[in-house]
């Protein structure tokens, strides 16, 4: 077996060190070696979106990046959109806008729409459809998640 | 112009209300807990070493070197299988079903599809596992595939199973075939119906393979513990099936065998069979640890589930007053490896939207070397639908009739009887139908070049079959509600929603949790339409029986007749004395200090079918460049009997519009010569994204269900049903050419335009 490699890091805000394979994705990473079981895994090829991250501002999906190149960058995941005092406005309204049905893609959705108003507070319909044509849902056809977007705008806004 | 128009004409409390679902914060915030999520002390790992042959013998297998390696605990192969040493005469009439079961599990002396499973090593991780699998040597000789219905059903076709004989209209043939039976529904007089007929067209079509898509691979995770407790925690839609499966192929005690449904992330139908299952659970007792295995995408293109590739032929035909008199039609279902696909479905469904009185369908059964197929969303209605209703498509043109106006002439309503035999109660087809002709987007002008509207029904039975629901009181007056219904889309609202309105309490105050196989009792999978129907139904009955313990309950505490006292609304009161009256919370508080806690608990099988229709509009523009499809404007319409939950219902009708969507305009398996899978990612096998869609526009009509409490019919199947032929017609209005075949891809477009 391959020797493992130490890891500094910055994991939604917090210092994180781990220990992990050179081969290891920051996918497996996440969930294998920290536990942090809320970015999911769909296809491991970069094509579904499922395990999106922020990795030093930019959304990535976490299965083609390598756990080792997380070394002295930030990374946010699902765990780190809620805060104590409550959900965020773009998780809200998933809830509210039943933008969900089996909820396997929407933490990936989630942290990339998060990005996408971080970014740009008045993104119209279509800006929204590329933004998150990244991100496969095979249940809700896309409509509830987008009219949910536009929700989470307006919640910021509020 | 409002987007999703409710049609409703009864209001209740709770039912028909958009509340937030009970599993919605965990779902949006990561922790909600799938299959692939399990943790436990000493897990191992395991893979599945896969065949790279669509058809092949297997001349010899040696797994010994990976025993060997380093961290490996445990290698199965077929000969782990209780099939290996049984006899087929210990097997008697169980053994081609045993058989066929096992051989899907783990391949023993052929392999029927590219991805078939041959071996499985656990180890201490997945990286030391798949190093094994390289060490496993199999040799193999390769064998011509049969990989269509139409090759498969030559005479000197490459035959998958040397014992597999048509079942002949019932009876068995006797010599070995790739066709697996031969069924056939006849009503009336077909050929003098051909002769009432002003016009009579007859047509072929055919139909891709397509995958069901779920995000979430196949998993599965087993313990299987020194006292023969085998434990699985797995993605499935119906646990119970899982449990049976297992039980079946390892031939081990149902009551030995727990099923625990974790969060599931989509199954359309994919997820029933049990596929890793017996396989982690031979590697668990060969190691004695507990032992995940998960598929990767490919596996998941590769080795679960497609909806089968077909080729149809239909006759129909017609009076000059637009009233079908006769149709005559001919399916061909691909099963894949094995016998099994939905072609009996699709059969039943294929005329069920119109009152035919002469009519003959032939269904045939074919295996090919193709991953054994599964249910995916109405199993077989969409691609009869696609011929049947492409065909009128063609009739309204010819009649120069609107092609709305043609169906509710022929539309099925209360007392039609469909060719296999049922007699349709009162149903909302012609209200669909009306609803969707008064629909602005129907008189909406659709102007410019290459642009057409195509309008279809679709039909799905909605049958109920088991469910189970218990229900306790807590002392806060709120009430915790266990299921056996694997929430796949919501049904954890819709259930408790139906639940909250029969005690008369808040849909807050009931807490539903879906629990394992020990924990409740049989209840068959979520799918078919039939949780939110039979589950639901389950839920009131449930409900009622807290009810009259309740009542009871005060009747002792009043010292009162039961007789005397009534519950309305969620207020018990004495029905001749006004002082004695108690809120369900009120009495809630009472219930330990009065005799014990409530639970009330139910089974039950709901008899007759909840018959879901559907109807939709849809506008396309072809780009005659390219041969690329657009859908400008896509309207559903279907009666839901009554909507639990309206946005769940249409959420439904929208992702099951947007996977017709992508069956008719781009999903296709892509096969080498050799039956390999040419395209088994997501990057290849490419699935609508937010970008090629536009909003999908809702009317739910509610008819209601004679034959459930508050109306409800079921909806999840019904919205894949009308897309393959409305957009197949609308892109025909849109180029001047008929499309026969799906997906209408950039390519097949260009070919049918020139």
């Amino acid at each position: 077996m391959p020797g493992l490699v130490h890891v500094s890091t910055t994991i939604n805000g917090n210092p994180t060190d781990f220990l992990c394979e050179p081969r290891q994705s920051l996918l497996e990473v996440l969930r294998d070696v920290l536990g942090m079981t809320g970015t999911k895994e769909g296809c491991n090829d970069g094509n579904c979106g499922a395990c999106t991250v922020v990795l030093d501002g930019r959304i990535v999906t976490s299965c083609l990046v390598l756990g080792v190149e997380a070394q002295g960058k930030e990374v946010s995941t699902i765990e780190g959109v809620a805060s104590p005092e409550g959900l965020h406005p773009v998780q809200l309204a998933f809830l509210e806008n039943a933008a969900l049905q089996c909820g396997i893609c929407t933490p990936g959705f989630i942290v990339a729409s998060k990005a996408l108003l971080d970014r740009e507070p008045d993104a119209d319909e279509g800006r929204i459809r590329h933004w998150l044509a990244g991100n496969l849902c095979r249940c809700t056809g896309y409509d509830k998640i987008v009219r949910a977007v536009l929700d989470a705008e307006d919640k910021m806004k509020a | 112009m409002t987007s999703n128009i409710v049609l409703s004409e009864v209001e209740y409390n709770v039912v028909g209300k958009r509340h937030v679902r009970p599993d919605g914060v965990d779902k949006v915030t990561g922790r909600a807990q799938y299959g692939a999520d399990v943790q436990l002390a000493g897990l191992l790992q395991a893979k599945v070493l896969r065949s790279p042959h669509a058809h092949a013998r297997i001349k010899s297998l040696d797994t010994s070197a990976a025993e060997r390696h380093p961290g490996v605990y445990a290698v199965v192969t077929a000969a782990d299988l209780p099939f290996a040493s049984l006899t087929r005469e210990e097997l008697g009439g169980d053994y081609q079903r045993l058989k066929f079961a096992s051989n899907h599990v783990l391949a023993t002396d052929k392999t029927l599809f590219k991805g078939h499973p041959v071996a499985a090593v656990a180890a201490d991780s997945l990286h030391v596992a798949e190093e094994a699998l390289n060490l496993i040597k199999v040799e193999y000789e390769v064998l011509p595939p049969a990989m269509t219905v139409k090759q498969a059903m030559k005479p000197n076709a490459s035959l998958l199973h040397d014992d597999l004989f048509t079942s002949e209209l019932g009876e068995m043939s006797d010599k070995p075939s790739n066709v697996a039976s031969h069924m056939a529904f006849e009503a009336g007089d077909v050929e003098q119906g051909f002769q009432q007929a002003d016009v009579v067209l007859e047509r072929e079509y055919e139909t891709a393979s397509v995958h069901q898509g779920y995000i979430e691979p196949h998993n599965s995770t087993a313990f299987w513990n020194a006292d023969g407790q085998l434990n699985i925690w797995c993605s499935t839609q119906g646990p119970f099936v899982v449990r049976t499966n297992v039980a079946d192929i390892l031939r081990h005690p149902v009551s030995k065998v727990k099923v625990t449904p974790m969060e599931i992330g989509g199954g359309f139908g994919g997820k029933i069979t049990a596929y890793l299952e017996p396989i982690a659970a031979l590697l668990s007792r060969k190691s004695g640890r507990p032992v995940k295995l998960l598929m990767t995408r490919t596996e998941v293109f590769e080795a679960s589930g497609p909806a089968p590739g077909t080729w149809m032929k239909v006759k129909l035909g017609a009076s000059r007053d637009g009233r079908i008199t006769a149709a005559d039609i001919f399916l061909a279902f691909e099963a894949g490896a094995y016998p099994g696909s939905p072609v009996m479905q699709g059969a039943a469904c294929a005329l069920a939207c119109y009152d035919v009185p002469n009519a003959r369908i032939n269904g045939y059964d074919v295996v090919v070397n193709k991953p054994k197929t599964a249910a995916y969303r109405a199993p077989g209605s969409p691609q009869a639908a696609f011929a049947v209703e492409s065909v009128i498509d063609e009739i309204c043109e010819q009649l120069n009739v609107d092609p709305l106006e043609f169906r509710l002439r022929n539309a099925s309503r209360e007392g039609v009887r469909r060719v296999e035999g049922p007699v349709f109660r009162r149903i909302g087809l012609v209200e669909c139908l009306e609803a969707a002709r008064n629909h602005d987007h129907y008189s909406a002008p659709l102007e410019g070049p290459y642009r057409g509207r195509g309008v279809a029904a679709g039909f799905w039975f909605n049958r109920g079959f088991q469910s189970a629901v218990n229900i306790s009181v807590n002392p806060d007056g709120t009430v915790n509600l266990i299921e056996g219904s694997v929430d796949i889309g919501g049904s954890r609202a819709s259930i408790a929603q139906q639940a909250a309105e029969t005690l008369g309490i808040a849909y807050e105050d009931v807490k539903p949790t879906v629990v394992d196989t020990d924990s409740i009792g049989y209840t068959m999978v979520t799918g078919g339409s039939r949780t939110t129907f039979a589950t639901g139904w389950a839920a009131i009955e449930a409900a009622e029986d807290v009810k009259t313990q309740m009542v009871e309950r005060a009747a002792q505490i009043w010292d009162a007749s039961v007789d005397d006292v009534e519950y309305v609304d969620g207020v018990l009161s004495h029905k001749s004395d006004p002082e004695l009256r108690m809120t369900f919370r009120e009495l809630a508080r009472q219930l330990l200090g009065t005799g014990g806690g409530i639970t009330g608990a139910s089974n039950v099988d709901p008899a007759g079918e909840g018959n879901g229709f559907g109807v939709h509009v849809v506008d396309v523009e072809v780009d005659p460049d390219t041969g690329k499809v657009t859908i400008l404007r896509y309207t559903a319409v279907q009666d839901a009997g009554k909507a639990i939950h309206p946005s769940y219902v249409e959420g439904q009708m929208q992702g099951g519009v947007v996977q017709g969507i992508g069956w008719a305009l781009n999903e296709e398996y892509f096969f080498s010569d050799q039956g390999q899978m040419m395209n088994s990612s997501f990057l290849d096998y490419r699935m609508p994204t937010a970008l090629d869609l536009p909003m999908i526009d809702t009317v739910i009509v509610e008819v209601a269900n004679p034959g459930h409490p508050y109306g409800v019919r079921g909806v999840g199947e019904v919205p894949i049903v009308p897309p393959l032929p409305a957009i197949a017609s609308a892109i025909s209005h849109a180029i001047g050419a008929r499309i026969n075949r799906l997906p209408a891809n950039p390519g097949a477009v260009l070919e049918a335009m020139s």
